[in-house]
């Protein structure tokens, strides 16, 4: 999924303090699972910001609404109703969905609550952990499904480097090294032979170094 | 301010704090009316949206009381609470309240004693602290 | 021969070689350059100029590269992966062959984290291996990493380095495996103080008749304190100080410090000498440069052979 942490309380209030009526919305996707933005914390975070306006004086009308995704236009279309009784939305989705609220409503303010972390997974309850950089051209299947652009801090295709200490990454002993997890992971695969494939330069093309990207499916086109 | 009644909400749960706090009251033990309970199955069930909107609606102060460790009837609902509990104050100070305003409190069934003297002391805390912001804001 | 470097023919000639390294100033000061090579003049075969070492920006490694050399000394170009794509490495590649610089160190270098500039991207388009590979590419294909051709392509002595003390231990002969398939000529491996802990390493390497495909100059750091010891102990990635060293070092008085931690550097490569395997030395006095001649000398390197 795609997850995302609240941004700094003080940094959306400077965003939404020139207005009196918001609307907060939520998505209900990988925020919702995430804890970042889904239905409840749209209820906190309006909680908040109307405290926060109360204690100085003044007034914040929240019109809270979550919609089932906020990087679909189909859903989007859902705030047509409402925006017209709204000084500015503010968007509780991932960048995606900040944008297409922007997209769909040039005229009318939108501000991010949250900021886009990474595409990762759930580790334990409250804990996720980045796994997927969205590289276009996945080598799991060289690295015993074990990603070392997305979980080795330098990005190396033949590791170990050596700052590897106890199967933990020189920048951090809360970090796991990538390699010694491919490694470890080849090993019980018994491929361990494997790891002397070198891994050749990537082609960083399919990647976000090629340009902004886009799929289109030709049989799903309209 | 000298006559400043705060409104403090206490969030009991129904195996101790609620009970401890029914003990107080056959026990003849007074303790301050400004303390408004709302009892839960646990305090596990208490969410931080709960807290905030005590604080929203008026709130001076809110505590959440909870069982023993250990003695959670739902295992580790206290201890859940306790972590939202924090999270709650730093919600508060973002939003420049005062974190103090909000506390855990652990106890069991049988401390009416106990009930009755942090009902006390959290009432003269937060009198301290003076009202809630946002109503003093609301009034001027 | 495959290129001119001077590292190569002291190698080929079946002698011990010994380089050193130099860090560049962390300003526009050429003197310091020319001083700390200076002192290395005729005690080694080759100057390492280091690459934004330890993530800090200094002088870049190239046009220090380029002093040392018009001082008629041997630079090696050390280049990190972290702070330039392939177009980068490689002009700057083509650039030094110009010059007359003609080895080189391809590393993946310390990530940004350690630095004084942790807010920057770390680029990683390649690792090391993978340098290793556009370098030999440039220099016996005559192409350019992309596939083009290059008019008068560099010819690089190409070097790496390896540690045999990070983890895991039984990937370490693995890992140098890795760079001599890519094509590296030369290693130089991290600081030794553990010295069975390389033998071992070194045995792993000769079982695979590695060494006989890459020269091998052992990594020699003197300590000047017992609190360096200390320090490169718990602070250093991927560094193994045992604990008798810093014990002999602390067992010393403060002013004769220095001069025991030379004593153990000249030990250790006496006895690194005899292992098979070792080509030469890589003498890294961080610093301390004054002291490489002294303790080439007494480790009885001199004079280096005039290839």
């Amino acid at each position: 999924m795609i997850t995302a942490e609240r941004k700094p309380m003080e940094e959306i209030l400077d965003y939404i303090s020139p207005f009196q009526r918001i609307i907060l919305v939520g998505c209900n996707e990988c925020v919702t699972v995430c804890a970042a933005g889904g239905r409840k914390e749209v209820g906190l975070l309006s909680s908040a910001l109307q405290m926060a306006f109360m204690k100085d004086g003044k007034t914040l009308s929240v019109n809270e609404i979550t919609l089932e995704r906020q990087c679909d236009p189909e859903y989007v279309e859902e705030l047509v109703a409402h925006i017209s009784q709204a000084d500015a939305v503010l968007s509780m989705a991932c960048g995606c969905g900040v944008q297409e609220i922007a997209k769909r409503f040039p005229q009318k303010p939108v501000f991010p609550a949250l900021n886009t972390k990474f595409m990762g997974a759930s580790e334990s309850q409250g804990v996720w952990s980045e796994r997927c950089k969205g590289c276009g051209d996945c080598i799991l299947g060289l690295t015993g499904g074990i990603c070392p652009v997305a979980r080795c801090s330098k990005r190396i295709m033949n590791g170990p480097c050596g700052g590897s200490t106890n199967g933990k990454c020189e920048i951090s002993p809360d970090v796991d090294c990538a390699w010694y997890l491919i490694w470890e992971r080849l090993k019980a695969l018994g491929q361990e032979d494997k790891y002397e494939d070198i891994i050749e330069a990537k082609d960083w093309r399919p990647s976000w170094h090629g340009g902004p990207r886009k799929i289109i499916r030709e049989d799903l086109v309209e | 301010m000298g006559n400043f009644e705060p409104i403090i909400v206490a969030f009991c749960c129904h195996y101790c704090a609620y009970t401890a706090a029914d003990m107080a009251g056959s026990m003849r033990l007074s303790y301050p009316a400004n303390v408004k309970i709302v009892r839960v199955p646990c305090t596990g069930k208490v969410d931080v949206q709960h807290i905030l909107q005590a604080f929203q609606n008026g709130a001076d102060g809110v505590y959440v009381a909870g069982c023993l460790e250990g003695d959670c009837h739902f295992k580790n609902g206290n201890t859940k609470a306790a972590r939202r509990v924090i999270y709650a104050k730093k919600l508060l100070n973002e939003i420049g309240l005062e974190e103090e305003r909000v506390e855990m409190l652990l106890m069991s069934a049988g401390m009416g004693e106990r009930f009755a003297q942090t009902a006390f002391e959290i009432t003269e805390k937060i009198r301290k602290l003076g009202p809630n912001p946002i109503k003093k804001a609301k009034k001027s | 021969m495959k290129t001119e470097s001077v590292l190569e023919k002291v190698l080929a000639s079946g002698q011990l070689a010994v380089t050193s390294e130099c860090g560049p100033p962390r300003g526009a000061q050429m003197n310091k350059v020319k001083e700390k090579a200076e002192m290395l003049r005729g005690c080694v075969d080759g100057i390492n100029v280091t690459d934004n070492q330890t993530a800090m920006v200094r002088m870049s490694s190239l046009s220090a590269c380029i002093i040392i050399k018009q001082m008629g000394l041997d630079p090696i170009l050390q280049m990190v992966t972290r702070d330039r794509n392939r177009l980068a490495m490689q002009s700057d590649i083509i650039g030094a062959y110009t010059h007359g610089i003609n080895t080189m160190l391809c590393l993946s270098g310390d990530h940004i984290h350690f630095g004084d500039h942790p807010m920057a991207t770390n680029v990683y388009d390649l690792d090391s291996v993978q340098a290793i590979q556009m370098v030999k590419k440039m220099r016996d294909e005559g192409k350019f990493q992309g596939g083009e051709d290059i008019n008068t392509p560099p010819k690089m002595f190409i070097g790496a380095a390896a540690n045999p003390f990070a983890d895991p231990f039984e990937l370490r002969v693995a890992r140098l495996a890795k760079k001599v398939k890519a094509g590296v000529n030369f290693i130089q491996t991290q600081c030794i103080y553990n010295l069975d802990k390389f033998e071992t390493w070194m045995k792993g390497v000769c079982d695979r008749g590695l060494d006989e495909k890459v020269s091998i100059l052992a990594g020699i750091t003197p300590m000047k304190t017992a609190g360096m010891a200390k320090y490169m102990k718990n602070r250093v990635p991927g560094m193994d100080v045992p604990d008798e060293l810093i014990k002999r070092m602390s067992g010393v008085p403060k002013e004769k410090m220095a001069e025991e931690g030379i004593k153990i550097a000249v030990e250790s490569i006496e006895r690194l000498k005899e292992v098979k395997g070792v080509a030469g030395f890589h003498i890294m006095a961080i610093e301390w440069e004054q002291k490489v001649h002294e303790i080439v000398e007494r480790a009885g390197l001199l004079p280096r052979p005039q290839v």
